[in-house]
């Protein structure tokens, strides 16, 4: 069957007039979408903003959802055009126009599709390069840092199923919960004992694998906001991995030392049966009974902060 | 181009060999599943015997009863029984005694106990296939609501805690690996030569047993469940994995098994699409379902083996105690999370990849169009199956590796959007001016880019870093590959198998029961895991039974949805269980009016497909063209058919 201009005009003509309409629809409720996103649903995104790693979370997710929302709405509203218009019916069980292609559609979609990707990966490098990692696990060697020049360093001890926290800045001691000060760059050290865990403190915006025999470092900046945070577990750990997770507080820098001072006083008999600081430890296989890491740790590589 | 002009199986009579000077086997015994089970279970009890005797010391756990060595031998040598019962090894041992196997005479009719026999006939293969994964996927889908059960409270519990990682592990590990071949599997095995006009496969022997390491790969797996189970999950991160006891044992057998199927699918798989493609049959015509399985096998041949590999070092370090995975060692526990997701990366492509050549191949039958770009489509296979070796590193971006690569990985992840996206121009561009045929399957078609859609822009989400701060790890993460894996693969099956069961079987399945069972499946997928998107970003870390208590009505919509869901899909079944036993409605040659080769053959199809070799003429897309002439000559004369037959036509 051959084509006749007059088909290829129908065809021009119909496309061009469904198209226009299309077009308007899809960007009328792109906008009001997109206005929704970031008005009205963006405040509240979670992670929420207590600290500098968080709210970068947030401004992410926020950014991708107002691009992500026209990308759906082009597929459901040219779908749901295609559908109401283009189907069989009872009396016409015909077939459709044998399109095989359009160069010009085609090319603005590879182009458009691509803009689109790079324009993505390149947001998100830059958030992450600029964000110091955006509270994610940067390894023993971290290439993205904070400025700051004092930081509150703690480290994230994970086994099977609890963390603790030590802090070499208030002589090494070793804490079963966790307070942090407001306005201040804060270092992660994680590590584990065991198998692998991974330290999710919610509200922070904080997330690093807690590897045995690796540092993981992470940072973030608290805001003046105080108040609680969940940690989490979110690597499986083996049968109590669900019940591993503990809360802590942000608090006010005066209210932080003198929780961390009264715990040096009441932990430092306990402080002193501690390996030295290091940035990993090993296990112990005759540490039986508690033990599970012995003062003269092979592997443990000790530092000073 | 190769044409093969043997007999599907089996070479002559005893009298035709002696006449080539070469000595006919006598018949052995024919097995059978249950032969293959009491093969088993002498494999395996000698297995366990052997372990204990030459490595009665070695145990994983210091002191513990388990020896790790006996488990994995009695696991290996009773699958080797299996096989000798099902009389898989009849032919190569044959064959090495220096004597030519006979087949026994092949009937017209196929019988119903045929399918429980090592049968190299590519569409008793395809049966088999079609109805093991469906048993495989209501297994592992029963065992998801489970999970779903546990999760209605967060404070009351159904399962001891580890019951429940018990079960999560399960339903992980055997969807993910055996789904890899509900596509393949059935409609490779059984449509592949249909549709590119070749009488058989071109490793018959290669394919049945790509089949039947199904069986004890599923069996073993599932054991797993008496013996304590496996807390890793279907990750097996190490060391966590290597704390296991046998349980874990039977995940890295049955694992490696699946393995095994899987390569020798897609060798069989490769060697028949690339050499018994009829004459005509050019690249350019090939159906787009052939592609999408020629694609899905190279990408299998190349990530499998790594996966095989990290297997069997984990099972190194559990059976005879070395540390590679091991830290405390001298190994590293990042030497598995590496060799696990460069394999596991492709693996979640090699479950959507099938699932959206079956989607684009479906797709112009009811809108009865050409597929709109259908070299695009193509290249968004190709493409997806390529970038699929780069991208692994993102399942590891909290994990403290190699942080400078990470805008690299991201990179790479985010430009697979690129030819997915190809294949919604295809679609979209396809229904554009179509006539669309609201049909079940057509209606499954519909919601695969309606699901998929879900999962694919959410995977924007996780590829980007500062997000995957948030969401890795979470709830998030799990619906958005349930969005892609179930939302798209397994409605492409559930459209499948509903457009194809006329062809295999003869029958239609009940539409009125068919639309009942789609509206429920789909309403009841999306209510349950969108607001699982939710209840990740509201901090809800995967594998939990335990959660935070303002999270339990959301938890609840979704478990109650969820069985909502299973009753949906067991409608579903019913449906096709009833259509196939009972009413068994005759659906007529071609009830789609599709113009594929497949249907040109007709039901039923005749054990060697072709009489004689076809001629393609052209792609079997060429709806509203006005030309019905059919794609392919079924009976070529003249010079054509004496060039293409070797002159005996």
């Amino acid at each position: 069957m051959a084509v006749t201009q007059e088909d290829m005009n129908e065809r021009k003509a119909y496309a061009k007039k469904a198209g226009w309409r299309i077009f308007a629809i899809w960007l009328v409720l792109s906008l009001i979408g997109v206005a929704l996103v970031l008005y009205v649903w963006g405040p509240h995104m979670p992670p929420g903003d207590m600290t500098t790693s968080a709210a970068s979370q947030q401004f992410d997710f926020k950014v991708l959802t107002a691009m992500v929302v026209p990308v759906l709405l082009m597929v459901w509203v040219y779908g749901a055009w295609s559908l109401i218009n283009f189907h069989a019916t009872k009396d016409d069980r015909g077939d459709g126009i044998p399109l095989r292609g359009n160069r010009k559609v085609q090319g603005i979609w590879y182009v458009g599709s691509a803009v689109l990707v790079l324009f993505l990966a390149g947001f998100g490098t830059y958030e992450l390069i600029n964000g110091n990692g955006v509270g994610s696990g940067e390894g023993p060697s971290p290439i993205w840092k904070p400025t700051a020049k004092h930081m509150l360093v703690v480290q994230v001890i994970a086994q099977q199923w609890r963390f603790t926290y030590r802090w070499p800045q208030f002589g090494g001691m070793e804490t079963t919960s966790i307070d942090l000060p407001t306005d201040t760059t804060i270092q992660f050290d994680v590590t584990s004992l065991d198998v692998i865990h991974d330290f999710w403190a919610y509200q922070l915006g904080v997330k690093a694998d807690a590897n045995p025999d690796v540092n993981n470092v992470a940072y973030t900046t608290t805001s003046n906001q105080q108040g609680r945070f969940t940690v989490r577990c979110d690597e499986l750990c083996g049968i109590w991995h669900g019940a591993m997770y503990n809360y802590g507080h942000v608090v006010s820098k005066s209210a932080f030392y003198s929780w961390a001072s009264s715990m040096e006083t009441q932990n430092a008999s306990v402080t002193k049966l501690l390996p030295p600081f290091a940035t990993t430890y090993t296990p112990s296989y005759s540490g039986a009974g508690g033990g599970y890491y012995p003062s003269y740790d092979p592997n443990g590589h000790a530092v000073t902060y | 181009m190769a044409i093969d002009m043997t007999p599907a199986a089996g070479v002559g009579s005893p009298t035709d060999l002696e006449a080539r000077g070469l000595k006919a086997a006598k018949p052995w015994f024919t097995g059978n599943m249950l032969t293959a089970f009491i093969g088993g279970a002498i494999g395996y009890a000698f297995g366990h015997w052997l372990g204990n005797a030459i490595a009665s010391n070695y145990s994983v756990v210091a002191d513990g009863a388990g020896n790790e060595v006996a488990i994995y031998l009695s696991l290996i040598i009773g699958c080797l029984g299996w096989f000798v019962g099902l009389g898989a090894l009849n032919y190569p041992i044959q064959k090495l005694l220096g004597l030519e196997p006979i087949d026994p005479p092949k009937s017209e009719k196929r019988s119903f106990w045929e399918h429980f026999t090592y049968s190299t006939d590519h569409k008793v293969v395809g049966v088999q296939y079609l109805f093991g994964m469906l048993l495989y996927f209501l297994v592992a889908g029963l065992l998801a609501l489970g999970i779903r059960t546990e999760l209605l409270s967060p404070v009351n519990h159904i399962w001891a805690p580890d019951t429940y990682i018990e079960i999560v592990g399960e339903h992980g590990t055997m969807m993910m690996m055996m789904m890899t071949s509900v596509i393949m599997g059935p409609f490779g095995n059984y449509l592949i030569p249909l549709m590119i006009g070749s009488k058989k496969m071109a490793f018959p022997r290669l394919e049945a047993t790509s089949f039947w390491f199904t069986v004890p790969s599923f069996f073993i797996l599932l054991s797993a469940l008496w013996q304590g189970g496996f807390q890793s999950g279907w990750t097996g991160y190490a060391p966590l994995s290597i704390q296991g006891g046998p349980g874990q044992s039977d995940y890295d057998v049955a694992f490696a098994l699946m393995a095994l199927s899987m390569v020798a699918a897609s060798i069989n798989m490769t060697a028949t699409i690339i050499n018994y493609r009829a004459p005509g049959m050019r690249w350019s015509r090939m159906p787009i379902l052939a592609w999408g399985m020629i694609t899905v096998a190279f990408t299998m041949l190349l990530s499998v083996p790594v996966l095989f590999d990290g297997l069997y070092v984990m099972s190194l370090d559990r059976g005879v105690r070395t540390a590679m995975l091991y830290a405390g060692h001298g190994g590293s526990s990042f030497l598995w999370e590496n060799l696990f997701w460069f394999f596991g990366h492709p693996e979640v492509y090699l479950l959507a990849l099938p699932g959206f050549a079956l989607t684009v191949e479906l797709l112009p039958v009811f809108a009865r169009k050409p597929i709109f770009a259908l070299k695009t489509s193509t290249a968004g296979l190709i493409g997806v199956a390529v970038l699929s070796f780069f991208v692994w590193q993102h399942h590891l971006f909290m994990s403290g590796m190699n942080p400078d690569m990470r805008p690299l990985f991201m990179l790479t992840t985010e430009l697979i959007s690129i030819p997915t996206g190809f294949l919604y121009l295809v679609a979209m561009g396809t229904v554009w001016r179509g006539k669309i045929r609201f049909e079940v399957p057509m209606l499954f078609l519909l919601a695969v880019f309606w699901n998929f859609l879900w999962g694919g822009v959410t995977g924007v989400y996780n590829s980007d870093v500062p997000v995957d701060a948030l969401v890795h790890g979470s709830f998030f993460v799990m619906a958005h590959f349930h969005f892609t894996i179930m939302g798209q693969l397994i409605f492409a099956v559930f459209a499948g198998v509903y457009y194809y069961v006329p062809l295999i079987f003869g029958i239609r399945l009940n539409d009125k029961l068919g639309k009942i069972s789609f509206w429920i499946i789909f309403v009841a997928f999306n209510s349950t895991f969108l607001p699982l998107f939710m209840i990740g970003l509201l901090g809800q870390p995967r594998r939990v039974f335990e959660y935070a208590l303002r999270l339990q009505h959301l938890n609840q919509w979704v478990s109650v949805s969820s069985y909502v869901l299973g009753f949906g899909i067991l409608l579903y079944v019913i449906n096709l269980i009833w259509s196939l036993a009972v009413t068994r409605t005759p659906a007529g040659p071609n009830p789609w009016e599709s113009r594929g080769l497949e249907w040109q053959v007709g039901y039923p199809v005749p054990r060697d497909n072709f009489e004689k070799v076809p001629v393609v003429l052209r792609d079997p897309y060429g709806y509203g063209t006005g030309d019905d002439t059919p794609v392919a000559d079924l009976n070529p004369v003249g010079d054509m058919a004496a060039v293409v037959t070797g002159g005996d036509a």
